[in-house]
């Protein structure tokens, strides 16, 4: 049985059809959810793709996480569901508490998009299980407010958990803490990314194949986990 | 701000009163203010029918200024003059409706008579796009249109367009330069398109000017704000500096955007009876006048208290407003579509109407508005952006508001289509605000028949003087060493360093069909992604060449931009132009404007393109100060897949292979309006280099050919700073290095310099693979383009190498190359490194992609910060010099076994058997005077190379 994950789309959402192009690239169906309707219609897994929920008015995310789409998804993410959010996805699941931790303004105030060498520090979550443990990525980054930033106790704990799932290497684009790229719950399930994955799935359009395995990734932990 | 309009207003049919024939179903948007009770309003067709609110001249504190108040008081002072109408226009607008005008219809002649709306100084030249048009069977909507169409498969067609926003960019360039990328994408919308790419031409004062580091930054920051938020990739453009600029930078923007064939959408309001409905953002104060305040005056003293006239950009909104009219078109709900920009709702009413020849019926006071004091003459003028008008049948109207709904836009029932008069002639348009007739004109007055005026033209008396001082003549770099610190000198200059500090801050991702974009030579877009139809973009301009010739430096461009279209793969198939000039009062200006209308149309019938519609923008003048002539070009071309295309950077080869080197087409002395002679001397004259656009098609069909059939691995234009920066470019992309042999018809005292620094049009330097030099330039042969084989890549050197000449390696140009930009404008490194030997790409990659460029800065961002501080115009390399003797030779050999010893056929067409690609034993040192420079008296421009020496 093909894998169904799910891609919301938000007013404002922008890289929705790249994530699920990238979901089709990497063999599962994708399936568009509206932020409007609570209804996840029985995915397998969600993305939160990047782009500018609600014009990141207020402040990114704040808005977005009182959708209809997110009450269910909160739930579900806590049941187990696997998510992952990608930029603005990545801002929403903060705002939403899934995830510890906020984004902020770059320290340099641009906005930035360059193709960025990440580490993979977490090999074991459900978006990330293809990859070796320090093993480097190239994947773009594009973002106004992607600088992580959490208080030191937060860090620690995350460090401690193994809940760093990726850091940005050789260069940080945006001044987030401890050079954080991405972090996931305490489960696994629930990942959140500032880099872009979907951008790199395809030769001719991105800088490397290396965003496949987030996404091969969610396949490969459908099959294992308990149906 | 509320992104859902109140359900609940929509069970309210307050605010809009029945109309002749079928009631309208309510806005779905909230009226402002309280709402209107419900009452009958007639239709007024007669001034003196209409109820008059007889008020003291000049004080509307009694009501607006209505159309019988107007025929009661004809002799009321009006402030036409203000609105910048002159005394004969304002007497032409009597004649037309018999009578003074009212305060509303005064102020929708002012727009749409100013330059900016109606073109009364370019109409006449602008004729030669249509009567000198190549036939195309691609053309599905040309000049006059929102944007021109052109037909690219049986079911695709793209429609691109590029237009200026340089004067609110100037007073404001945040919010300038985000509406007018913002403008440029509803008139690509509202031809039936999903935008799908953007691009921006910029130009600015000189690089080091303070108002520059006050400007730049803010049209770039606002460049990507629009863009990014809008989710459409910025795929190139240009960043131009030059003082002509200062005080009135150009802000192009181009959009380019993809639509079924049968999705194309009209603007005529056709079908009386129809709905009138206004979609969008709301109404407000911003951008009164700013057509006619801003994009159609000279800049003097006041402009900085002209901020009101600027638009402010919501691009959330105009999301939305995408994604709601693709749905609309989609279902087929609409009748017809028109952006509302520059003019606001005064040219969507009046050029709707006018083109369908219909009329209309609006009431003004259901306009949704942001300030609800406004009066009926501010609500007509308001800029205010991301808002349409659409045509609806009235049984679509409910589904129509529905669809807004959905994605959180305003839409409301603004008025209705009338009928033609029954003796055949068009309707009129009829605007009554609170019961009051305000305005009451034939729409076709506005649109077609204002002022055209044939201006005087002079050629400026100036130009003799400046084509007869001319570059060649300056001192040129004619040792070794001197020409080293050139390259590093030209590379650091503002126009050709490293724009990563800017490109980077737009997303060149989004969408996930971007093939290629800056710094390629064009954008490529991937179009169908199942049979990989893609397009290339290029925008191209060059104020100098154009001040110093203005009918051939608008070829240049031209060839400029159909060149790099065409290094693509591509092939080009139409053109779009911005043509930025100072005021057409000046006599010289309109010359120069004349000439390049001239020179545009006639270079599209020589290449076979056509002209698909543009944009003029004048008043580009700083008290008597005019910019150059700045016509910028686009040219757009087809790659039936786009897997074919070819990127300028040289392709790293493992086992010590190389790929060898060719530049084709003919390089001459032409100095003239170049970038070296501008960076090295200060110095503009003498005349432009020669175009010959049947070479430049001979050229591209080469390419194209050259590249399906795979005989090339990279391909790079040559303009501005010549063979030097395309070399350095296409090493620094992805980190391979290069060994060059100056030609022997280059050699000695400043030849080598002339070989890397002319700016000779018609050329493009290859890397032709290992086994494929032999078709290749049989190819060339057969074509009849010039061929030269002027040396191999050289992954392992790590540098770019002229023999006899110097030896720099990668890491020093790219510093240099990247560091002027951030140091200009701040910022917290220099731009991003692609370090040679350090990786190609991280261990683990899969190094799957042909594009793969070499990987990020090493260094943590703050640190390299620091040391960054190489002056543009100081470079002082610590590791200059030649390389040692024994390290030449060794490399000597190497690019002879690498095959640099031609086995090529030689006496290629065109170029002149001279052993120049016989063989390369030891280029020759520079044997020319110990000086550092040489002054090349006389020299003989023009004449073909080999002559000179």
């Amino acid at each position: 049985m093909t894998a169904r994950v799910g891609v919301v789309t938000f007013p404002g959402s922008l890289d929705d059809g790249d994530a699920a192009r990238a979901v089709r690239i990497a063999g599962a169906e994708p399936v568009r959810l509206w932020h409007g309707e609570a209804d996840l219609r029985g995915v397998d897994a969600v993305v939160l793709p990047g782009g500018f929920s609600y014009g990141d008015y207020l402040r990114c995310g704040a808005i977005a996480r009182f959708a209809p789409v997110m009450e269910t998804l909160v739930d579900a993410a806590r049941g187990g569901l696997p998510v992952l959010g990608i930029c603005n996805g990545f801002q929403i699941l903060c705002e939403a508490h899934l995830l510890p931790g906020a984004l902020t303004r770059n320290q340099h105030l641009h906005f930035r998009n360059r193709d960025q060498v990440l580490r993979i520090e977490a090999a074991g979550t459900a978006w990330t299980n293809t990859f070796q443990p320090g093993q480097e990525v190239l994947i773009p980054v594009k973002n106004g407010e992607g600088c992580y930033v959490a208080d030191a106790a937060t860090l620690d704990q995350l460090e401690a958990e193994g809940r760093v799932v990726a850091r940005y290497v050789r260069g940080n684009p945006n001044g987030s803490q401890r050079d954080i790229a991405a972090i996931t719950n305490p489960a696994g399930n629930v990942v959140g990314i500032m880099p872009h994955p979907e951008h790199a799935v395809e030769a001719l359009t991105g800088p490397s194949l290396d965003g496949l395995g987030f996404f091969t990734s969610v396949l490969k932990h459908l099959v294992g986990a308990p149906a | 701000m509320t992104t859902h309009p109140d359900p609940a207003v929509r069970e309210n049919p307050g605010g809009f009163p029945a109309v002749p024939a079928e009631p309208f179903t309510a806005s779905v948007a909230p009226q402002p203010g309280p709402v209107a009770p419900a009452r009958p309003v007639e239709v007024v067709r007669h001034p003196d029918q209409a109820r008059s609110a007889p008020a003291p001249a000049g004080d509307w504190s009694h009501g607006p200024d209505t159309v019988s108040r107007a025929t009661d008081t004809p002799g009321e002072l009006q402030p036409y003059a203000e609105l910048g109408l002159r005394d004969d226009e304002y007497d032409r607008i009597r004649h037309i409706l018999d009578r003074r005008p009212t305060q509303a219809e005064l102020a929708m002649y002012s727009i749409m008579w100013s330059e900016h709306c109606s073109y009364k100084s370019s109409k006449v030249h602008l004729r030669q796009f249509s009567e000198k048009a190549p036939p195309s069977d691609r053309l599905l909507a040309g000049i006059g249109e929102n944007a021109g169409v052109v037909q690219v498969s049986d079911e695709l067609a793209v429609t691109f367009k590029v237009e200026s926003h340089n004067h609110p960019s100037f007073v404001e360039p945040y919010q300038g330069a985000a509406t007018g990328v913002g403008g440029i994408v509803r008139d690509i919308l509202a031809m039936g398109a999903r935008p799908v790419a953007v691009m921006d031409p910029l130009r600015f004062g000189a690089a080091d000017h303070p108002d520059t580091a006050r400007v730049l930054p803010g049209v770039v920051a606002g460049v990507g704000g629009y863009g990014n938020c809008l989710g459409l990739p910025n795929i190139g453009g240009e960043v131009v500096f030059d003082p002509c600029y200062q005080g009135n930078p150009l802000v192009n923007a181009l959009c380019l955007g993809v639509l079924r064939v049968d999705r194309l959408q009209k603007k005529e309001a056709t079908g009386p009876g129809n709905v009138v409905v206004l979609m969008g953002a709301r109404t407000g104060r911003d951008g009164i006048g700013g057509v006619s305040v801003l994009a159609s005056a000279t800049f003097d003293e006041g402009s900085e208290q002209r901020r009101p006239s600027v638009q402010v950009g919501d691009p959330f909104m105009e999301k939305l407003l995408i994604e709601a009219c693709l749905e609309l078109y989609d279902a087929e709900l609409v009748v017809g579509i028109q952006d509302l920009g520059g003019a606001g709702l005064t040219c969507a009413l009046t050029e709707t109407a006018a083109s369908a020849g219909t009329g209309m019926r609006v009431w003004l006071e259901r306009v949704p508005l942001r300030e609800a004091s406004m009066e009926p003459q501010e609500i007509l003028a308001s800029e205010s952006q991301e808002r349409m008008l659409l045509v609806v049948a009235p049984d679509k109207l409910e589904a129509v508001l529905k669809t807004a709904e959905k994605w959180g836009v305003w839409a409301t029932a603004i008025g209705e289509v009338t009928a033609p008069s029954p003796d055949g002639q068009p309707g009129r348009l009829v605007i009554t605000w609170r019961d009051q007739l305000v305005v009451d004109v034939p729409p076709g007055s506005l649109v077609d028949d204002g002022p055209v005026y044939a201006r005087p033209m002079r050629e400026p008396a100036d130009l003799i003087l400046l084509q007869a001082d001319r570059a060649e003549t300056l001192p040129r770099p004619s040792t070794a060493e001197a020409l080293r610190e050139t390259v590093l000198r030209m590379i650091a200059s503002p126009n050709l360093a490293d724009k990563t500090w800017v490109t980077e801050q737009y997303d060149r991702y989004v969408l996930g069909n971007t093939v290629l974009a800056q710094p390629e030579d064009s954008g490529v877009i991937r179009i169908d992604e199942r049979t990989g139809l893609g397009v290339a973009l290029s925008l191209d301009g060059n104020g100098r060449y154009a001040r110093l010739d203005p009918y051939n430096g608008t070829k240049l461009a031209l060839a400029e931009a159909y060149r790099n279209v065409a290094v693509t793969g591509a092939k080009p198939i139409a053109v779009t132009n911005c043509l930025n000039f100072g005021s057409p009062e000046d006599p010289g200006v309109m010359w120069q404007f004349a000439e390049a209308v001239r020179g545009l149309a006639d270079g599209c019938l020589e290449l076979g393109i056509p002209v698909t519609g543009g944009n003029v923008s004048f008043y580009n003048q700083t008290g008597a100060a005019a910019i150059h002539p700045t016509p910028v070009v686009g040219v757009l071309g087809v790659l039936d897949d786009v897997a074919e295309r070819m990127s300028m950077g040289f392709v790293p080869r493992t086992g010590g292979d190389h790929d060898q080197l060719f530049l084709l087409g003919e390089t001459h002395v032409e100095l003239s309006g170049s970038e070296w002679a501008w960076v090295t001397h200060e110095h503009l004259g003498g005349i432009p280099p020669q175009v010959d656009l049947s070479r430049e098609r001979q050229l591209a069909e080469l390419l194209a050919e050259a590249v399906r059939v795979g005989h090339l691995s990279s391909a790079h234009d040559l303009s501005d700073g010549g063979l030097a920066q395309s070399l350095v470019e296409s090493c620094l992309r992805r980190g391979v290095g290069a060994q060059i042999a100056v030609p022997e018809h280059f050699a000695g005292g400043s030849m080598p310099f002339v070989f890397l620094f002319s700016e000779s049009a018609g050329r493009v330097l290859v890397s032709v693979p290992r086994g494929h030099e032999k078709a290749f330039t049989a190819l060339c042969a057969e074509r009849g383009v010039p061929w030269e084989l002027i040396g191999v890549t050289d992954q392992a050197g790590g540098a770019l190498e002229v023999r006899g000449q110097f030896r720099i390696g990668l890491d020093e140009l790219r510093t240099v190359h990247g560091a002027t930009l951030p140091r200009l404008f701040g910022g917290s490194e220099p731009a991003e490194a692609a370090p040679t030997g350090r990786g190609a790409a991280p261990a683990a990659t899969t190094a799957a992609s042909a594009l793969t460029p070499a990987v990020d800065t090493p260094e943590n961002d703050r640190a390299a910060a620091a040391p960054v501080a190489t002056p543009a115009d100081r470079v002082a390399p610590e590791h200059t010099g030649p390389a040692p003797a024994s390290r030449l030779a060794a490399d000597t050999t190497a690019a002879a076994e690498a095959g640099f010893t031609a086995d090529a056929p030689g006496g290629a067409s065109g170029q002149p058997v001279d052993g120049g690609h016989e063989r390369v034993d030891g280029p020759e040192r520079s044997t020319g005077p110990s000086g550092a420079t040489e002054p090349d008296a006389g020299g003989a421009d023009r004449s073909a190379v080999p002559d000179q020496r």
